[in-house]
């Protein structure tokens, strides 16, 4: 069989589906008393992820002495799609739970683990990811943001990194920088991985704004910024492979899906119970589409679970994924077009609808752009 | 299931590896009536549906839909999965099933059989798979009663899909069944587990011409060096991996859903059913974007009749429309979640079948 076909069945268990009610129930308190707005508005909620903190619903796969749950990906799998279905504002702990505490498990000293993990997984520890640099994006190994051995030990970091969602919110960055230049037959090598307190002296954050007006992105310079030695995560110079394995987790989730997912529940209201038969088969197509994008992303998330790397599968589920909510918006326009123009649920349709188009073009840049994730898969066919 | 526990499906395959080599001359003719049948029914995999009780093999259903993932992707030209899905419908009904290959005439949306007062089959059944070739028919009348019925008690018209198999348009003109089931069986459940079976064929297809494509790529040079290091060749050949591994997961979480169901005796739930609708759907959308892509990427060597790949892509595009089009399925679909309202459209979407949530 061809590498990247390996998507047997996995059946979310009972314990999975105990935990959805309970999720379910915990938002639908949520909403109703007014703590979080499903309809949009902050994102970035340290309260909320405070309160999913106490519910044992971050870090939930992480071993109990770091303040995790020791419960599996599956579990992980059924949380994360209800925030997401729910429009929970997550931003405050997600990108923590999902890629930068593992990679702190992995890679960081005891001391760390012990310090920073738990506050995590309380919801008290936002993060943002350091790659992109004005003149490195999709091209990774060219950053050239560096960290040179300080007088005194530690580390000096100088340099841009760009496109940082949250950087202005986070408590911590993990960060790529060159420690060593490329090796001649090796460019992937001289990058490393740091744990960067955003409160340190020397780093400074500027706004970008999205073409919405809305804040998410930064732009963050480093003038000499210190850290200590034990900041430095995994090998020197060994950043891209500790990156790879991050992507499994970056790339599978069902955050790679449902980011537009609102406007297909928009749409579901706007054609009623008795759609014509267009927007029926249409509906019919999404709905299949989307059931088959879940089945991937829950493979994958058993293939975590077991222990496994599956890089080349979470590259597949992230391009399919993306590309399907990205052309989302243009199915539910269409499929919209001819029901009621005037009706009571045409504002709130039309409202998801407008925004869901805005945000669809970051959907295949964000996290490995299409022709960089396509190359990933070319490659695992042997084709490079 | 893993598949390395699929003794059956081993079994199978190496059986279709030595009879029913799809480049070989002749692969879509007459000639699996030979050899190729004779070691299908004595491996017991036409019969694999069938519960040991009735003298079937008492299979696990995925395992049988597994071996049609195989069959596909040796573009079998035999009626396997039409004796398979007739076996288990005939068994359903409480009948024995006789040995030979065997069609389904299913009441479908347009058309229908229906058993009169005398127990004599009346009516139609359109594009019936392999009918000229079955020996004996399991036909589902409209009131759920399944009957079994001999082929020359029927009229089968002249009819090809595009890969050349049997379609017959079939007519019972008071046709005398063998015999009548005691138990009736729903024409939902008989087109959810057709439906699978197809989107499993389709899935072992798309498989077959990733592989076939992929090969070719590599071996194939244009401007001084192998097409696949054309960056424009692997972004598609990308997307033709994408449009495989979607069908593999659809067609086998359907297979596993109706798994789940096992034997049991109750209709399947509208969760089955959806997870049915959803692999028919988005395996027919893999097999039209799939193949186009295989046959670009071939060039003129791929339309050509000596070369296997039209023997995977002309079955892909006929399969779409067996046990209903994605179309129809979609239709329904969509018309299932619409009725539930918007505020149940995210539990539909994420209800877990019966046996999921109590899974081993």
């Amino acid at each position: 069989m061809t590498a990247p076909l390996n998507f047997a069945p996995v059946r979310l268990p009972p314990e999975a589906e105990k935990l959805r009610g309970e999720v379910r129930a915990f938002l639908a308190g949520e909403i109703a008393s007014g703590a979080i707005d499903p309809a949009g508005g902050g994102a970035f909620d340290r309260e909320f992820s405070r309160r999913v903190g106490a519910r044992g619903w971050i870090g939930m796969t992480w071993p109990k002495r770091y303040g995790g749950r020791e419960r599996s990906f599956l579990e992980r799998y059924v949380v994360g799609e209800e925030m997401l279905a729910a429009n929970a504002p997550t931003q405050a702990h997600f990108v923590a739970d999902r890629q930068s505490g593992p990679m702190l498990l992995r890679y960081a000293d005891e001391e760390t683990k012990r310090a920073i993990l738990p506050r995590i997984a309380r919801g008290e520890c936002a993060f943002c990811i350091g790659m992109s640099e004005p003149e490195s994006g999709s091209d990774l190994f060219a950053a050239k943001a560096r960290a040179e051995p300080a007088p005194g030990g530690g580390w000096t970091l100088t340099g841009r990194k760009v496109w940082t969602s949250y950087a202005h919110r986070a408590d911590y960055m993990i960060g790529l920088f060159r420690t060593a230049p490329p090796t001649e037959t090796d460019r992937r090598y001289g990058l490393s991985q740091f744990l960067i307190d955003m409160s340190a002296p020397g780093i400074e954050v500027t706004p970008i704004r999205f073409m919405t007006g809305g804040h998410e992105f930064n732009e963050v310079a480093f003038d000499g910024a210190r850290v200590p030695d034990n900041a430095l995560l995994g090998d020197p110079g060994m950043a891209w492979k500790q990156v790879t394995s991050e992507l499994a987790f970056e790339r599978s989730g069902p955050e790679r899906f449902l980011e537009t997912y609102r406007a297909l529940e928009g749409l579901v209201r706007l054609i009623g119970r008795d759609p014509d038969l267009r927007a029926a088969e249409g509906l019919g197509r999404l709905i299949a589409q989307l059931n088959t994008l879940r089945r991937m992303s829950i493979a994958v998330a058993g293939m975590l679970a077991e222990g496994r790397e599956p890089a080349l599968e979470a590259s597949l589920v992230k391009d399919l994924g993306a590309n399907w909510a990205q052309a989302l918006p243009a199915a539910a326009r269409a499929l919209a077009a001819f029901a009621e123009r005037a009706g009571e649920n045409r504002p709130g349709f039309d409202a998801m609808l407008a925004h869901a188009t805005l945000i669809a073009p970051k959907l295949t840049i964000q996290g490995g752009t299409r022709e960089i994730l396509r190359g990933i898969v070319a490659r695992g066919l042997g084709l490079r | 299931m893993s598949a390395a526990d699929n003794v059956l499906l081993d079994s199978v395959t190496r059986i279709f590896r030595d009879l029913a080599d799809p480049r070989a001359a002749g692969a879509d003719g007459d000639d699996w009536r030979a050899t190729l049948w004779p070691a299908l029914e004595d491996s017991g995999v036409s019969r694999a549906w069938i519960p040991e009780s009735a003298g079937g093999a008492g299979a696990d259903m995925a395992d049988g839909f597994a071996v049609l993932r195989s069959a596909g992707a040796f573009a079998l030209a035999a009626p396997l999965a039409e004796t398979l899905v007739a076996g288990w419908l005939l068994a359903r009904a409480g009948l024995a099933v006789p040995p030979g290959p065997l069609a389904v005439a299913a009441a479908g949306a347009d058309d229908g059989a229906a058993l009169d007062s005398g127990a004599r089959l009346r009516g139609a059944a359109t594009a019936v798979a392999f009918a000229a070739a079955a020996d004996r028919f399991a036909a589902l009348a409209g009131d759920g009663r399944v009957a079994l019925v001999a082929r020359a008690e029927c009229r089968v018209a002249e009819g090809a899909n595009l890969a050349g198999e049997p379609r017959n348009d079939v007519t019972f003109d008071g046709a005398r069944p063998e015999v009548i089931g005691p138990r009736r069986v729903a024409a939902r459940d008989l087109r959810a587990v057709g439906a699978v079976a197809r989107a499993a064929q389709m899935a072992g297809a798309l498989e077959a011409i990733l592989d076939l494509t992929v090969e070719h790529a590599r071996g194939r040079a244009a401007f001084g060096r192998p097409i696949a290091k054309f960056q424009a060749v692997q972004h598609e050949l990308a997307k033709l991996a994408g449009e495989a591994a979607a069908a593999d997961a659809a067609a086998g979480a359907a297979a596993d859903a109706i798994s789940a169901h096992g034997g049991a005796p109750a209709r399947f739930d509208d969760r089955i059913w959806m997870e049915a609708a959803c692999a028919k759907i988005r395996v027919g959308e893999a097999a039209g974007a799939g193949a186009a892509i295989a046959h670009q990427i071939h060039g003129a060597i791929g339309f050509t009749e000596e070369y296997v790949l039209h023997r995977h892509t002309r079955r892909l595009w006929s399969w779409r429309d067996d046990f209903g089009s994605e179309s129809v399925w979609a239709a329904g679909l969509g018309r299932m979640a619409a009725a539930a309202g918007a505020d149940e459209f995210w539990p539909v979407l994420t209800r877990p079948w019966a046996a999921e949530a109590a899974a081993p």
